[in-house]
């Protein structure tokens, strides 16, 4: 099995800024306390904030598992910008055609 | 037939071959016969399948045309009822548009990107199968109700309410809705396909600054499509939804925004059209060099003009929308949009201009097409301009002289330039060329009867004559030129005729030669047409055009200089190392024919959708356990390595060498 | 040397050179999911655009949700993503069996998910919003729907990877095919991230 050996050591010696699992579950937690925070929101009258700050949430959610969990920060720049070329594309038709119908009026 | 797995086989090498896991099902072997059509995953051929399919629904969708042009040749016609009509206008459009403008691009860029780009097929083979198939079979479903009881007649672009199930019945909606959800799916394949092999494939020293202009107007259109189709994708599975399921989501009674369609179809549509014309685009700034013996002029500003057209076509599609009741606001806004991005397009006439002035013109036939491409593209980017101001905008839409814009960009540009692609690289793809003066007559009935069929289309569509009507009264003024109109049409297709004719005949011509036109790009680096691995070697590219750089020098007193001795990058003794290639499958052609099952189950009987279902999985599995390369056909490869080396430039090889244990991945 | 051997040797599958230094397979799945978010965004928006509409017939769906539930459900999706990227680690460390764990853990996750869901809905009918009811309750159904049958797939690719690892054939030099597989499961996590905020918080 020496080739098998070989490879992992290959693999190990590219991605050594991996995170590592402990980091993972770490990231997991602030993701729940993310969620937990947009709940709360939910229940909380903050008047005018409401809808940015939920927003906020989901964006920093959004990007935390796109960069981590995907590993969109480490990988290389092509692989973010195809993605997030999708992402803005989507937003920017979208809320243009919401707009055109008067939604936000 | 050759070999098969059942028995061992001794190897001068020493070692055995291996038994297929799967021995009832033996990989396809054969390189000749209908079988090999079916089963090729070789991109040339792909190519070839689609070019020929789309010269099929042209002709049909050809003679759509001429049916709505016997009808409106004169007042009150009575070739079609009404209801045909507007069965055979939608048709025509719906054929133009997705199985013939769409799948000859496809067609251009299957057979050159990776030779382009000096690979030797594209990233994901057995993909770029399953797109082919899939797009047949979508193209099939489409035209299904003209045999199963009245095809789609709301319009090409299908608007609601009247595509529900109140105003249109009969299942024509559902033919023009599944078919094209179908068609989407290959559309949406071949982007990924082909985006991965011009990102990911290029040869060592091509850069993405070193790739032909074809190439980087293929790459910004499947761009387009990648985030296109699943725009038409979600409008089409609503309204598949209200028609089936009794979903709601157009139906004005219950609330819903008839405007809700019309946004999401546009914003597919208007890059639609982008993706129709841009790889004609890249075909003209191809022919123009070749042929004027220059180098394109501004090579960046059409690359990035071309990608600014990719990005500014997201912003303008309620242009098509200007009499909806959008508002004045945005109607202002999508106006301006509208106006702007007139400038890339004209940037990129200005370039082509400035690549023939000066140049060491040659008049051949395709050159003649690209011009004209040139030429009538102008001229329908001119009364484009005019609808972007939408007041001027508000009297022409739904008159003939939208009619006449499109057809000029569509047909004029598009069409022509693809046809120009055609006869550039006939010899090529088929190693021999079409006959000039075929080629020629061709040109000039097609440019005469183009430009009088749509030409007067101005004159009336400003006079009043409205589009998608069956008949027009007498005494409107609009007889003379409708008649003219018809002429034209009957033109166009005798021209086709003669096209036809020089395809025949050309079987006869003397073989191409590898290089017949002195171009500058790799294709014409290798024999045509090119073996099947493409190149022997695969190149070292050191400069945009390089093979115009390898064949000529620059002398000190600023002349070419022809280069002794160079070759093409293949020969007839073939490559001194076999390189790997992927092996053909039965398993696209499976996966894609589980596609119309399912749609005519959803109509007919679920029954049928079960056995489409049981083709994909079947196909699915098959497809994931069956290895790239098929381990029986390479016997003696073990005796080279696999380098880091430019000269080995697998297609899609994991393990070429797929010991039965080790199975390829589902990620094809 | 046997033929698998030799064959590893000469094949390693990461010496496989692409322009980018990705491979195909990754590249492409990534722009496979540049282009669904154009899919789930409309999908989105057709929601957005019935939320506003005053239902014709039954209720409207922001008077239903129980967000509590909901929470539970979202929360149980984001620990899928970590245990999927465990899955990811384990494989790179050649430990067949985590993977296995952390992947059928994924899996059920997913699957309580989709039963979460498909409960959720059952409930939703039973308080008078079914699917053909109105806008809301057709533009509310096809997006979960569609997300639901997206994260079902992702499960039927989990346990296909769970069995090619049982049969010996997902070995570490493999590895980026799970990797792969993690990049659709977080695609459809983040798509839900999405959802949970802007269809179930925020209300009009």
């Amino acid at each position: 099995m020496t080739t098998t050996e070989h490879h992992a050591v290959e693999h190990h010696d590219e991605e050594h800024d991996h995170p590592s699992d402990g980091k993972y579950i770490q990231i997991a937690l602030i993701l729940g306390v993310i969620t937990a925070v947009e709940v709360a929101l939910s229940y909380v009258d903050v008047g005018k904030l409401f809808v940015p700050a939920l927003v906020i949430c989901m964006v920093a959610k959004f990007a935390i598992v796109a960069g981590y969990f995907m590993h969109l920060k480490f990988d290389s720049n092509l692989l973010t910008r195809v993605f997030v070329s999708g992402i803005v594309l989507a937003i920017g038709v979208y809320i243009a055609f919401l707009g055109s119908l008067h939604i936000f009026s | 037939m050759a070999i098969t797995e059942d028995r061992p086989l001794e190897l001068t090498t020493g070692e055995t071959v291996v038994r297929q896991p799967l021995g009832a099902f033996t990989r396809p072997r054969s390189t000749t016969g209908w079988r090999s059509w079916l089963t090729t995953i070789d991109h040339k051929k792909i190519g070839i399948l689609y070019g020929g399919t789309a010269l099929f629904f042209f002709f049909v969708g050809g003679v759509e045309a001429l049916l709505i042009r016997m009808q409106l040749a004169q007042p009150d016609g009575q070739v079609l009822t009404a209801g045909q009509y507007n069965q055979v206008f939608t048709m025509h459009g719906t054929t133009m548009v997705f199985l013939v403008v769409m799948p000859l691009a496809a067609a251009f860029a299957n057979y050159l990107m990776p030779l382009q780009i000096g690979a030797r097929d594209v990233a994901f083979p057995r993909l770029n199968a399953f797109s082919y198939w899939t797009f047949l079979f979508g193209g099939i479903v489409l035209n299904s109700g003209w045999f199963l009881g009245g095809s789609p007649d709301n319009g090409w672009f299908n608007y609601a309410p009247n595509s529900g199930l109140a105003y249109s019945p009969g299942n024509g909606i559902d033919f023009w809705n599944m078919g094209l959800l179908i068609a989407g799916i290959a559309s949406l394949v071949g982007a990924i396909n082909l985006i991965v092999t011009a990102l990911n494939m290029r040869a060592p020293g091509m850069t993405l600054m070193r790739m032909p202009v074809f190439t980087w107007m293929a790459l910004v259109t499947q761009f387009l499509l990648l985030f296109a189709i699943p725009v038409l994708t979600v409008a089409q599975f609503l309204l598949m939804f209200e028609r089936l399921f009794g979903a709601q989501f157009f139906d004005p009674a219950a609330g819903a925004d008839p405007l809700l369609w019309q946004h999401l179809f546009w914003i597919f549509g208007h890059p639609e059209v982008y993706i129709m014309i841009l790889p004609a685009f890249g075909i003209v700034s191809e022919i123009m060099p070749t042929f004027a013996r220059k180098p394109l002029f501004g090579y960046p500003f059409m690359v990035f003009s071309g990608i600014a057209i990719g990005f500014m076509g997201w912003g303008v599609w309620a242009h098509h929308m200007f009499v909806s009741g959008l508002g004045p606001v945005s109607v202002a806004a999508f106006s301006l949009s509208t106006m702007f991005i007139a400038v890339p397009t004209g940037v990129k006439i200005f370039n082509w201009v400035g690549t023939l002035w000066g140049g060491k013109l040659k008049f051949s036939v395709p050159m003649a097409f690209a011009i004209a491409l040139v030429v009538q593209f102008t001229v329908g980017g001119v009364s484009g301009v005019s609808h972007a101001v939408s007041p001027s905008d508000t009297q022409q839409t739904d008159t003939y002289y939208i009619v006449a814009h499109f057809h000029y960009v569509l047909f004029g540009g598009a069409l022509f330039g693809m046809v120009g692609g055609l006869y550039y690289w006939w010899p090529k793809f088929f190693g021999r060329h079409l006959r000039d003066r075929l080629g020629w007559w061709h040109f000039w009935l097609m440019a005469l009867g183009f430009n009088l069929t749509f030409g007067p289309m101005h004159i009336v569509g400003l006079q009043g004559m409205p589009r998608r009507t069956a008949s027009y009264p007498e005494g409107m003024g609009w007889d003379f030129w409708n008649f003219i109109e018809t002429v034209g049409a009957f033109l166009i297709g005798v021209s086709f005729l003669v096209f036809a004719y020089n395809i025949i005949v050309s079987r006869n011509n003397p073989p191409a030669e590898a290089d017949p036109w002195d171009g500058r790009t790799l294709e014409w680096a290798t024999s045509s047409p090119p073996p099947v691995h493409n190149f022997d070697e695969i190149p070292t590219v050191s400069h945009l055009d390089d093979w115009w750089h390898s064949k000529y020098r620059e002398t000190d007193d600023h002349r070419l200089e022809r280069v002794e001795g160079v070759k093409s990058y293949s020969s007839p003794e073939g490559p001194s190392e076999p390189p790997h290639l992927p092996s053909p499958s039965y398993w696209p052609f499976v996966l894609a024919l589980g596609l119309p099952f399912v749609a005519y189950g959803l109509l007919y009987s679920y029954w049928l959708c079960g056995v489409g279902g049981v083709l994909i999985l079947a196909a699915i599995y098959g497809w994931s356990l069956e290895p790239s390369v098929d381990p029986g056909a390479h016997a003696h490869h073990d005796e080279h390595e696999h380098g880091h080396g430019h000269d080995d430039h697998d297609a899609d090889a994991e393990e070429p060498v797929a010991v039965a244990t080790t199975p390829e991945e589902t990620t094809e | 040397m046997t033929v698998a051997e030799h064959t590893s040797a000469a094949h390693p599958t990461t010496a496989h050179h692409t322009s980018t230094g990705l491979t195909n397979e990754k590249l492409a799945m990534w722009v496979f999911l540049g282009s669904e978010c154009l899919l789930f965004g409309g999908l989105i928006s057709t929601f957005l655009l019935y939320r506003e509409t005053e239902p014709k017939a039954g209720p409207a769906i922001s008077e239903l949700y129980d967000i509590p539930y909901t929470s539970v459900s979202s929360f149980v999706l984001l620990m899928s993503s970590l245990t999927m990227v465990l899955a990811v680690a384990a494989i790179k460390r050649g430990d067949q069996r985590n993977t296995r764990v952390w992947l059928m853990t994924t899996a059920l996750l997913g699957a309580s998910f989709v039963g979460g869901q498909i409960y959720e809905f059952t409930v939703f009918y039973r308080e008078g919003l079914g699917y053909t009811t109105n806008l809301q309750g057709s533009a509310f159904y096809t997006l979960t729907g569609f997300h639901g049958v997206h994260v079902s797939l992702g499960i039927v690719m989990l346990l296909s990877s769970v069995v090619m690892s049982l049969r010996g054939r997902l070995g570490p030099e493999r590895s980026e095919a799970v990797e792969i597989v993690g990049l659709y499961w977080h695609f459809v996590d983040v798509v839900w991230i999405v959802i949970f905020t802007v269809v179930y918080l925020i209300t009009p």
